[in-house]
Order: structure tokens, then C-alpha cells, then sequence
């Protein structure tokens, strides 16, 4: 059951099937934790594995260590499989597509608002995703505004932006002590400028990968 | 401030002043004044630009230029009252500067009314040779005092955030304090992270600000005397906007630890805490009334940034604002019966002006886009807030009045968060005669 389930999943997840933030827990309607912990265990194993992700490969490999859930030592993979976090050059943390792109981590708000935009939410929930598969993986999410008003209120909307998205972020999986909602108010500007263009980029919440 | 703009505009005779006059609008409902260049003995140094600027800043007075005196008296014996009428001057100001055999430089000045035929005032400050400035701006109190029965507030300082280099690398946070018109500026503070929201205690020995050296915001207290800090308040979430309360005993800050920005107040002795607004909106920026008993705060609880009012005991609300959409950072006057904040109005944010009993209706005190951090001077006579003029951060001091304004700017960064100090205990002594 657990390896049809694996199956099941990585054959939905590689024909697009799964939407991003669904989690295992929610696909595994009735799975017990063994379960959950074999699937973790076979997906590890997955992930440096050539051909991985077939339906036919995969019972094998469980049905050969039904009782250990650890990972055996794997072969040197063919293909290099995509992780979910990458480091860029100036050494930031950054989530990836499947496809190696970087997945976008700065999310625009209108002016004293922190309602997060619909079109955000799928990205968000890509980040869900990815945060709930690496759970010693955690995230500052720090919430700006632009200069307009003043300084102190400013520092409180931003964590309000900030908690917006932690809430977001928790409601779609991830732990609380995987996240720290922090604020710079308007103390931190992406650009200096004085005109809408610059305001609207200012007004953010960015997650930090650390 | 490291080099102020140096450009003035009402004042033509003296090119030393750390002003550049940006508006004189209104300058002929200004008193016309003149002061004139203090004699000065061997060994001693002129402080009359000084006090000319000083005086000119206040925004009730319109010193006349030198080039145009009819005479150079230096004691009131000398002055021909028909030579000031005939200027339409109101006020002269005579004096000397000489070391004295103690070693002391001493200014002695004489306040003339030039209507009454009368002097006003006669009087003497001693102070360090080295230190000229400080006895030019105790100079400059007695003079406006003696004009206006109000006391000077030239020997106050103020304390504000220099911001260099930002977005770059080698971005830095200064907290400065300086004299109220930009020299001698001092750094209390050096950071890489933002400084934000410097407070003065009442006494003036201990300045609170907002740091975010620990990566998030937290409160620090700096007593300026020894040199020391602590850390006041590094909770979860924010920790900002300090306010010490008249007798110092309390500060007022802003805590999110309970899950969103409400305002607390810390015994500064026990540190015991204590909550005084509970509500799901964001309440910040809270200041003392004069008395003690109630806090002005800004919350968004009624839709938009208003202004509210608190009494600490009680715990009662009530509203304060109504006017516009965004009303916020109050600040009340010394007279206790105003508050100062900063209001959106179509074209921007602006500096207003209110009475706290709500009777009037509020007055716009500045007039540029982005105006905020207002903060008055002791004597409520002036008040200096932040803006920004050709994208750099600048402060502008503006008299109550709305006469004259005065903009202090940094060659190498933004001048933000001015706080401008209480009175301070001086070390030149004044002696009237």
C-alpha cells in the first residue's frame, strides 16, 4: 500500500497532477505514520536515483526492505535529480523549480495593506512545499514598506505584511519553528527613488532562506 | 551634518551660519531686530554671527543686516534711538566680548527696546575660552528671552539618525547628536543595521532609541554621561518606539510579543512591565502628556493611522484625530494644550498642528511631500521635523508660527529622526546686572 501510494504520487507529481503545497499527510488520506516515514525514506532514496519517480521500479525496492525504512546506500546517480534549494554565487540560499529556476521570494503589497495577492499564492505555495519536505530547512520572512508615512508605523505594518505570509506559510504546512516573521519597516528600501515605481517595490515581504 | 549648506538668503552680511534659509515666507510679520557686532577685546572671539542666526531661526525676528546699521554702539549709552526708529528696528542688541582676570571669556550685552527708549535686559554670560559657541547660544536665550518673555532653547541640542550609503555594502547607521542648528555634531552610535527613534529622557542625561544590531528590533538605553547601554526590551517581534515619561521613572515602547504591536510601559528601575492597549490593530508611537497620567499613540484601530489617546491608570481610550486618513506620531507641545503629528493630505505628508481638547480644527506647519519624525523644541517655539529634498533625507526646523524654515542636510547621507533635546544643564553662567 505505501509503495502504490509512493508510486501514486511520484507518478502524479511528474505528470503535474499535484498541485504545489500538497502534502503528503493530505495525499496519504488514511496513511498511517509508518507510512509516512517509508515514503520519506523512499523519496530520499528517490532523490539520487535515476529512473525514479516510475511506477514500475518502485515496489521493488520496498518489497526488498519491508521492514527497514532507512535508506540503503545508493549508486552514484546517472542524472543529477533537482533539489529544492540552491546556493547562488554570493552564497543566498534560494529555492528552485524543477526545472533549476529560481522560485520567486519577494511578494508586493499595496500602500498601509498586507493582504497578499492572489497571484502570489501559488508561488507561496511552492515555497510550502519545498519547506515541508526539508524540515530542518528554515526561513526568514522579513516585511518592508516604502517611506511614505511614518517610520514607527511603518515598522509595525511590515511585520504585519511578514505575518500575512507566516500565516499563509503555516496554514499550507510549514512549522512555526521553521519561520521568523521579521520586520525593517521602511529602513531596508530596494530603491531610494521617491516615485511610485520605487514605492511599490519597496512595499515587500521577502523569504530568506538561511 | 557634517557640512551644512551654507546659503543664506535673509541674512546676506554673515556667511558662517549652518542654515540655508529654504522659505521666508511671511518674513514682514517678523519683528525687525538689530544685532549689533559686539565689540571685541584682544583675546576674545566674536559670537555675534552666532546669536544672529540664532535669533534668525526662531522665526520671530528678522535681524537686519549689518551693511545697513547707521551706527555700531556697543553699550546703550551709545545708542541714538532716532537712528533705530529710523530703520523701524523694534529691538537692538549691543554688547562686548572680553576675557576677564580669571581667564574667562565673557560676553556682556545689553536688550534695548527701541519704541519704550529702554533697556530690557543687562547682563553678562561667562563661560570657557575654548568654548565660544556655548556662550553665544546662552547669549542668544537671554536675548529672546528678554524680547519675548519666552526662554531661548539655542543651547539645546538634538539627537537624529545619519544614513550612509544606503543599499550599498558599507550602508551605516549613525546616532548623532549635535547642537540644535547642526554643529558640533557627536556620534553616540555607529551600526551597520538601522537606528531609529532616539528619545531624550527629561533631564537630558539618557537618550533611548531603537537598534536592529541583534538582527530585529530592540529598545537600548544610552546614559549619556558615563557612556553605558543597555538593552531595555528585546522581546519576539518588535521592540520600538521609546518614550521616557516626565519624571523618568517610565518608559513607554511598543512590544509585539503578545502577537501584534500594542503599546507597554517598563519601570526603568524593576523592569516590570506592563500593558496598557490590548487591541488586534497596530498601536505605536506613544508619547507622554506633560502630567504623566495619559499617552498620545497612533493605531489603525478605526480603518486608517489615527491618533488616540490613553490614560495609563484608567486604560480608557478616546479618539483624537478625524481629519484625513492617515494621522500619526504625535508629539505634544510644552504647553501641554497641542500636539504636533504628521498628516496626509492630497498632496502628501505634511507636519499639523492641533489642540488636544479638539476645538480647532488642525494647521499644516509644513509644506513638502514627505514630511515626518516631527519633534518640538522645548520651549515650543520651534520644531524640527525629517524630509526629503532632491532624494536625500534632510531635517527642517520651522518656527510654531509657521514663519521661517530652515533646512539642515548631510553631504554624505540622509538626516533622519530628529529628537530635539529638553533643556540642558549649561556650563556658562549667566549674570544679570
Amino acid at each position: 500500500m505505501v509503495a502504490l501510494l509512493a508510486a501514486n504520487y511520484n507518478l502524479r507529481r511528474a505528470l503535474g497532477e499535484l498541485k504545489y503545497g500538497e502534502t503528503y499527510m493530505s495525499h496519504l488520506k488514511n496513511g498511517a505514520w509508518i507510512a509516512l516515514l517509508l515514503v520519506c525514506g523512499l523519496l530520499t532514496a528517490c532523490a539520487s536515483q535515476t529512473g525514479c519517480g516510475t511506477p514500475e521500479e518502485e515496489p521493488v525496492v520496498v518489497d526488498e526492505r519491508p521492514a527497514a525504512p532507512e535508506p540503503a546506500p545508493v549508486p552514484e546517480p546517472e542524472v543529477e535529480a533537482v533539489p529544492d534549494f540552491m546556493e547562488l554565487p554570493d552564497g543566498t540560499l534560494v529555492a528552485i523549480d524543477s526545472d533549476g529556476s529560481v522560485i520567486r521570494s519577494v511578494f508586493s503589497f499595496e500602500f498601509d495593506e498586507s493582504e497578499i495577492g492572489s497571484a502570489d499564492f501559488r508561488v507561496l505555495q511552492q515555497h510550502a512545499t519545498r519547506l515541508n519536505r526539508n524540515r530542518d530547512q528554515s526561513v526568514a520572512i522579513d516585511g518592508h514598506c516604502d517611506e511614505r508615512g511614518t517610520r514607527e508605523y511603518n515598522l509595525a505594518l511590515g511585520e504585519r505584511r511578514a505575518m500575512a505570509v507566516q500565516d499563509f506559510l503555516l496554514a499550507n504546512g510549514v512549522r512555526p519553528s521553521q519561520m521568523s516573521a521579521r520586520s525593517f519597516g521602511e529602513e531596508r528600501p530596494v530603491d531610494t527613488g521617491s516615485d511610485e515605481a520605487a514605492w511599490a517595490k519597496n512595499r515587500r515581504v521577502e523569504l530568506k532562506y538561511e | 551634518m557634517n557640512r551644512l549648506l551654507i546659503a543664506v538668503l535673509l541674512i546676506t552680511a554673515s556667511m558662517s551660519y549652518p542654515f540655508e534659509i529654504v522659505i521666508d515666507r511671511g518674513v514682514d510679520t517678523l519683528a525687525p531686530i538689530a544685532i549689533v557686532p559686539f565689540r571685541i577685546y584682544e583675546n576674545a572671539v566674536d559670537i555675534t554671527p552666532i546669536v544672529n542666526s540664532d535669533l534668525s531661526s526662531s522665526g520671530q525676528f528678522r535681524p537686519i543686516d549689518e551693511a545697513n546699521l547707521l551706527s555700531l554702539p556697543s553699550t546703550s549709552d551709545e545708542v541714538v534711538y532716532h537712528d533705530w526708529r529710523v530703520l523701524g528696528t523694534d529691538f537692538v542688541v549691543v554688547g562686548s566680548v572680553f576675557v576677564d582676570g580669571l581667564g574667562l571669556l565673557v560676553a556682556e550685552f545689553e536688550v534695548i527696546d527701541v519704541n519704550q527708549e529702554r533697556v530690557l535686559r543687562t547682563a553678562q554670560v561667562k563661560g570657557n575660552v575654548e568654548d565660544p559657541r556655548s556662550l553665544a547660544h546662552h547669549v542668544s536665550d537671554e536675548v529672546f528671552r528678554a524680547m519675548t518673555g519666552i526662554p531661548g532653547a539655542f543651547s539645546t541640542r538634538v539627537a537624529y539618525v545619519l544614513v550612509e550609503n544606503r543599499t550599498q555594502v558599507d550602508e551605516r547607521h549613525t546616532l548623532m547628536i549635535a547642537d540644535f542648528d547642526g554643529e558640533r555634531e557627536t556620534p553616540i552610535l555607529i551600526s551597520d543595521q538601522p537606528i531609529l527613534s532616539p528619545a531624550w529622557s527629561a533631564d537630558g542625561k539618557q537618550l533611548a532609541y531603537v537598534s536592529f544590531e541583534a538582527g530585529s528590533s530592540a529598545v537600548h538605553i544610552k546614559n549619556l554621561e558615563t557612556g553605558q547601554s543597555r538593552v531595555l526590551a528585546n522581546f519576539e517581534g518588535i521592540n520600538s518606539a521609546p518614550a521616557f515619561s516626565p519624571d523618568g521613572a517610565h518608559i513607554a515602547m511598543v512590544l509585539s510579543r503578545d502577537g501584534n504591536p500594542d503599546i507597554y510601559t517598563i519601570e526603568v528601575a524593576s523592569n516590570v512591565i506592563r500593558r496598557i492597549t490590548n487591541h488586534r490593530a497596530i498601536d505605536t508611537e506613544p508619547v507622554w502628556e506633560l502630567n504623566g497620567e495619559n499617552l498620545l499613540f497612533t493605531s489603525d484601530r478605526g480603518g486608517s493611522p489615527q491618533i488616540y489617546r490613553v490614560n495609563v491608570d484608567s486604560l480608557r481610550v478616546s479618539r483624537l484625530t478625524y481629519e484625513g486618513t492617515y494621522n500619526a506620531r504625535p508629539r505634544v507641545m510644552p504647553d501641554n494644550s497641542h500636539f504636533i503629528f504628521v498628516h496626509r493630505s492630497g498632496a502628501g505628508f505634511h507636519i499639523a498642528w492641533r489642540d488636544l481638547a479638539g476645538n480647532r480644527a488642525a494647521r499644516i506647519l509644513s509644506s513638502n511631500v514627505l514630511d515626518e519624525s516631527p519633534s518640538v523644541a522645548p520651549n515650543g517655539v520651534m520644531m524640527m521635523y525629517s524630509t526629503k529634498s532632491n532624494r536625500k533625507g534632510i531635517l527642517s526646523i520651522v518656527s510654531v508660527s509657521g514663519e521661517v524654515e530652515y533646512k539642515l542636510t548631510s553631504s554624505t547621507g540622509d538626516v533622519i529622526e530628529p529628537a530635539w533635546s529638553p533643556y540642558l544643564p549649561l556650563t556658562t553662567t549667566f549674570v544679570e546686572r
